[in-house]
């Protein structure tokens, strides 16, 4: 057998096993930061401090009731939650988890497919197809609340796609590559992209969250006013691969922030070209973590948006911005302008959205009806 | 009664300024508050079947029965708590007194602590200080005739409360009846029910 065969193989198995148990204590996280941030213990009777919460967790997930309700499309019924779960890992697979390096290098490279020269494009491209699990599953189960969280989640994908792809267009100008590997390095060797385009990394982030359905972005499954949303109906291992599916997603974003925005691996000081694996290995493994405590942190800062809220958010807010932005880099890229100028810009364009909403006439008020108008003394 | 114009408040929504139109500072000030407001102070869960919550000791949870310092109970079974009772669960057999300073005592005194609504009308009612709700709360019983305290039972309540030390606070007695021994003290300011 090929011997990088063998190792993508090992890879694969590798990432999955790992992954799938990350998730899991990704999830004891999840409810143990919930139940600081609201000043409880969470989780600590299963094993010792809850460590074997997930485990728990997991069986009872596997030996639940399978149920059908009785008017649902089998079919469809069954294949939301794969396609969910397909998509997420399909994503994954460009994505580098570890230190990496530009293609011609005998080192291993710690991402399943290395050297994939449409990364970025592969992973928005699968990843957004996501959004037919959780349409299906809405559909299939046959139930109003489900179906109006897929068409909430449908109109919230696209919209946010567009500014996370936009945002993107920026750093592949600087890269001059779409491969995953090549960003890195162009970050090695000129700094972090965070600094010279902020703006980019916040819109990214923003569009982030939308993407994998976490507050202040869970609209598709709001449970205050969608009972569960697309997945009211489900239960058992079928609702755990939504479950597992958002979870892969959160994690392939994080790795993408890492990778695109925050340098990959390397660290100035740190983690530079000439250290050890394992020290690579450790700063960006740092990165992800942090990324993903951060997303668990804004979920208990940040109230729910409304609907109308987050479409003009988007295409309000972040599209034009996103263009804005991208003009600028455009701009400086093509006059060979110092890339030191790129910092002053985003933050001028933020303060100058602030400023634009600032002096904006205000939207008309809802109106009340007459008999509940304040009476005018 | 309907609200009087003069009465009602409209309260506009504040102006933002650019700052606000900015949202990363408050997403920023937010942040500060998870994390350094709640998520790193010390948490307020009690580890429940290992502690136990300190109740303040007006709670009202399970009755109990005082004995007067001859260690009698102290009841006069004149029937008050049962007649004061919304829920009916307390039944009272009077029997002339063996004791020569008062007329009847309860030969049963049963309480069905399942029907009680801990509303603590049995304890205002009392004109001897006789029942009183403690601080207990954990009630469990595997039958319904278990949860029937009969007098034994609620003077235990008292032996275990007076040991622990965990003696309720009177909240509303009035005068003390004759069965009534009266306080050693002077009355403690704060704690009602004690002149006599």
């Amino acid at each position: 057998m090929d011997r990088s065969l063998l190792i993508t193989i090992l890879t694969i198995v590798g990432f999955m096993a790992v992954s799938q148990g990350i998730i899991a204590y990704l999830i004891l996280l999840e409810r143990k930061i919930a139940a600081w941030v609201q000043d409880r213990i969470g989780p600590n009777r299963v094993g010792p401090l809850g460590l074997l919460q997930p485990i728990a967790d997991g069986l009872k997930f596997l030996f639940k009731e399978e149920v059908f309700p009785t008017n649902v499309d089998r079919l469809l019924f069954v294949l939301a939650p794969s396609i969910a779960m397909i998509t997420a890992l399909l994503a994954a697979a460009v994505v580098p988890f570890g230190p990496t390096s530009v293609p011609p290098s005998t080192e291993y490279q710690f991402v399943i497919a290395p050297g994939t020269d449409i990364g970025i494009l592969f992973t928005f491209a699968v990843g957004s197809l996501a959004v037919y699990g959780i349409i299906l599953g809405g559909w299939a189960s046959n139930n109003k609340y489900s179906f109006l969280g897929a068409l909430r989640s449908s109109a919230q994908l696209i919209s946010y796609e567009i500014p996370m792809g936009l945002s993107v267009v920026g750093v592949v100008l600087y890269a001059g590559s779409l491969n995953l590997e090549r960003i890195v390095q162009q970050q090695v060797e000129g700094g972090w992209n965070v600094v010279f385009q902020p703006l980019a990394f916040l819109l990214f982030l923003t569009a982030v969250f939308a993407e994998c359905n976490r507050l202040p972005f869970d609209l598709p499954e709001a449970e205050q006013e969608l009972v569960g949303g697309y997945h009211t109906e489900y239960s058992a291992m079928k609702f755990a691969l939504f479950f597992l599916g958002e979870y892969m997603h959160m994690i392939t974003t994080s790795l993408m922030l890492t990778v695109v925005f925050w340098g990959g691996w390397y660290f100035p000081g740190i983690s530079t070209p000439t250290s050890h694996v394992a020290v690579k290995f450790i700063v960006f493994i740092a990165k992800v973590v942090a990324f993903i405590v951060f997303y668990m942190l804004i979920r208990w800062t940040i109230p729910r948006f409304r609907f109308d809220q987050l479409m003009s958010m988007a295409w309000k807010v972040l599209i034009p911005l996103a263009i804005a932005n991208l003009v600028c880099v455009m701009v400086v890229r093509e006059f060979e302008l110092s890339h030191w100028l790129l910092p002053p810009l985003s933050i001028a364009l933020i303060v100058g959205a602030g400023v634009v909403s600032f002096r904006w006439p205000a939207a008309p008020q809802r109106r009340m009806p007459a008999s509940l108008e304040p009476v005018a003394r | 009664m309907p609200i009087k114009t003069e009465d009602v408040k409209w309260i506009e929504t504040p102006k933002l300024g650019v700052l606000d139109h900015l949202y990363l500072p408050a997403i920023l000030e937010g942040l500060k508050t998870t994390v350094f407001g709640h998520m790193l102070t010390p948490n307020i869960t009690v580890q429940y079947p290992e502690v136990q919550a300190k109740m303040p000791p007006n709670y009202r949870g399970v009755h109990r029965l005082n004995r007067d310092e001859e260690g009698r109970v102290k009841c006069v079974a004149c029937y008050m708590c049962s007649t004061a009772c919304p829920a009916h669960c307390i039944d009272i057999v009077a029997a002339p007194s063996p004791w020569p300073d008062r007329e009847k005592y309860p030969e049963t005194f049963v309480l069905d602590e399942l029907r009680c609504i801990y509303c603590g009308m049995c304890e205002e009612a009392c004109p001897v200080d006789a029942i009183e709700l403690t601080t207990l709360h954990v009630l469990t019983g595997l039958s319904r005739e278990e949860m029937m305290f009969d007098k034994e039972k609620l003077l235990s309540v008292f032996d275990q409360t007076v040991k622990d030390g965990t003696d309720p606070i009177r909240t509303s007695a009035g005068r003390l009846g004759p069965a009534s021994e009266q306080p050693k003290q002077a009355p403690v300011p704060g704690q009602p029910g004690a002149q006599p």
